[in-house]
């Protein structure tokens, strides 16, 4: 019996050369959100690749139709599910430029703390989860316990942990509880040293620079034709902040920058979204500052507000009006708006139809990850398979906001 | 600053403007779906203009109010440079749906790709020249178009059929792999009804 390798010398060797196509997702380990990725690999390049959507589809534009505009709220939640304070705030928005009236300065400033505490959560997510999938497990769960501290502010206020449900049309659902400012004082130090804690770990960590830096770019053009917006556009040296660009609330009493990046690449977004929650911080110092003690949170108008619940029980004209509200619903003049706010992941546009009646007749969400999704594709073709985990972590796709 | 895209767009384009108005601060330009990526284009390429940010493209079907072409696309643009914004509309389509084509806007904006699949995928409006045109949200084997009016929003297309085994109650059947039974909030109908929905009354 004669050995086998004897006569094969190396140039007789024949890899298979034709490309092997390769399924990653919709439920893969290493990819948050259920997403199908089908790549086509020549080795371990990436030579094609198809990103394949929806499989979160609930039809969120299509179950609007069928409620009042205050039912929204709840679907909204769901949608991107680690900010929904941000969806809540911008849906109320949305509907309060149509009707054309301006919440208090005190709401205004609720709104924008609770806001901004939403974005910090959706960024430290989105970083952690990055991480996480390349192997550093432990900045995640710094920033899960960094999280857990927001949440337990937002529990105390809204009475939920995660889908709040908070947002009114005219205000919010409850006034700030007594101590609103000093817990989120409180609090806000321990977020920060977590949150230095994780950045020391990774920083400077060779292995994590490596797979970031230079990995995943795009032009400043491209992302603009793609429709990128938030910290993945900043990323390309974009200014775009719709905070800044076109502020709403009281936006344009604060202070804070814009951090923009230079290469578009993995690195850049991920300090992008390091830096936005430092300025973030900012922004709730400064609000907590500026924000009145005392007031009302609600517009007073009896079109839109409930009445007070002891009224309802008492007195008839209220039980109308109470009446009127829930089963109507409130009453949006008829006509087109878009309106836009900055989401935890860009520009979180509604687009809605009235036909003045207490339905939605039509109300579309422009979710901010479904075009900064639609990147994806480009960025990682010519890649390599390991690459694709942190450029498909670094744009932080959300299920629920991305299919609907 | 965007009235003044408006007047430009009359300019170049004159009789192909159909109608603008600036409802709640909106600048909006319904145009004639024939030049419908001519207009895009100019608003990318004149440098006064310079719409370079792609927002938005969608559909609006507007079946129950009765409009004859049934459908509006509905495209948001914005420009970095100058920071204005504008939404241009067509309207398309018979009643019964058909007709409901429009040219791609994917030569333009790299990132109309998606949204005019989604486009096409909810409403059934079909892009010319656009180079992948398939379902995106919903799967290959859906039928009918669900953000339409008349697709019934309580209608199953199950990929795998329900079982049906003689003996057993739910959660065999519509309900099987819920916790809790379906909830019927129309009164007049079961969760079966696949009539197309009427529009609510006045």
């Amino acid at each position: 019996m004669e050995p086998l390798d004897l006569d094969i010398s190396e140039g007789e060797l024949e890899l298979p050369s034709e490309p092997m196509m390769l399924n990653m997702g919709p439920s893969h380990p290493a990819m948050h959100g259920t997403i199908r990725i089908v790549v086509e690999l020549s080795g371990e390049l990436i030579t094609k690749a198809d990103v394949q959507i929806g499989y979160l589809h609930r039809g969120f534009e299509k179950m609007c139709e069928r409620g009042t505009w205050t039912q929204v709220f709840p679907y909204v939640d769901r949608c991107n599910y680690v900010s929904p304070m941000l969806n809540n705030v911008g849906f109320a928005l949305a509907v309060e430029k149509m009707m054309g009236v301006t919440v208090p300065e005190r709401c205004q400033y609720y709104r924008v703390v609770l806001g901004e505490l939403a974005r910090i959560c959706d960024h430290m997510i989105c970083n952690g989860a990055m991480c996480m999938e390349l192997g550093a497990f432990t900045p995640f769960l710094y920033h899960a316990r960094a999280r857990d501290i927001i949440w337990d502010i937002f529990e105390e206020e809204t009475g939920a942990r995660v889908t709040h449900s908070f947002g009114r049309v005219g205000g919010m659902a409850a006034p700030p509880t007594q101590y609103f400012k000093e817990m989120i004082r409180a609090g806000l130090p321990r977020v920060q040293k977590f949150l230095s804690d994780s950045e020391r770990l990774l920083v400077k960590n060779r292995i994590f620079l490596d797979r970031l830096e230079g990995v995943g770019r795009i032009s400043k053009e491209d992302a603009l034709a793609l429709g990128w917006t938030g910290p993945t556009l900043r990323s390309t040296g974009a200014a775009y902040d719709v905070r800044r660009a076109h502020p709403y609330l009281v936006y344009d009493r604060m202070e804070f920058d814009v951090p923009v990046g230079t290469t578009g690449d993995n690195y850049d977004r991920f300090m992008c979204r390091m830096e936005e929650i430092r300025q973030s911080m900012r922004i709730i110092d400064q609000a907590l500052e500026q924000m009145p003690d005392e007031g009302p949170i609600n517009i007073d108008d009896p079109r839109i507000m409930l009445p007070p619940k002891g009224e309802v029980y008492t007195t008839i004209e209220a039980t109308i009006q109470h009446f009127k509200i829930v089963m109507e619903g409130i009453k949006v003049p008829a006509g087109e708006c878009y309106s836009y706010t900055e989401g935890g992941n860009g520009e979180l546009g509604f687009y809605m139809v009235s036909d003045g009646s207490g339905t939605p007749y039509r109300l579309r969400i422009r979710p901010p990850c479904f075009a900064v999704t639609q990147g994806l594709e480009q960025m990682i073709t010519g890649l390599m398979i390991p690459d694709v985990v942190p450029t498909f972590g670094s744009l932080n796709m959300i299920g629920g906001e991305c299919d609907h | 600053m965007s009235k003044q895209i408006l007047e430009l767009l009359q300019a170049r384009f004159p009789g192909a403007i159909l109608e603008t108005h600036s409802q709640f601060g909106d600048d909006t330009a319904v145009v004639d779906p024939a030049v419908w990526r001519e207009v895009a284009r100019f608003l990318r390429e004149d440098p006064r203009i310079d719409m370079d940010m792609f927002v938005d493209l969608t559909a609006v079907d507007y079946l129950w109010q009765g409009a004859y072409p049934r459908f509006e696309v509905v495209c948001h643009l914005r420009s970095l440079q100058y920071g204005h914004r504008i939404r241009i509309k067509a309207r398309i389509g018979e009643e019964d749906g058909s007709g409901a084509d429009i040219d791609s806007l994917q030569p333009i904006w790299k990132g109309a790709n998606w949204f005019e699949r989604e486009c096409f995928d909810m409403f059934g409006v079909v892009f010319r020249g656009h180079p992948d045109l398939r379902r995106i949200l919903m799967y290959p084997e859906f039928q009918g178009h669900p953000l339409r009016k008349d697709y019934p929003a309580q209608k199953y297309q199950p990929l795998i059929p329900f079982r049906d085994v003689p003996d057993k109650l739910p959660p065999f059947g519509p309900d099987e792999g819920m916790s809790f039974g379906r909830q019927i909030h129309d009164q007049h109908a079961g969760y079966a009804n696949e009539e197309a929905p009427k529009p609510p009354e006045a």
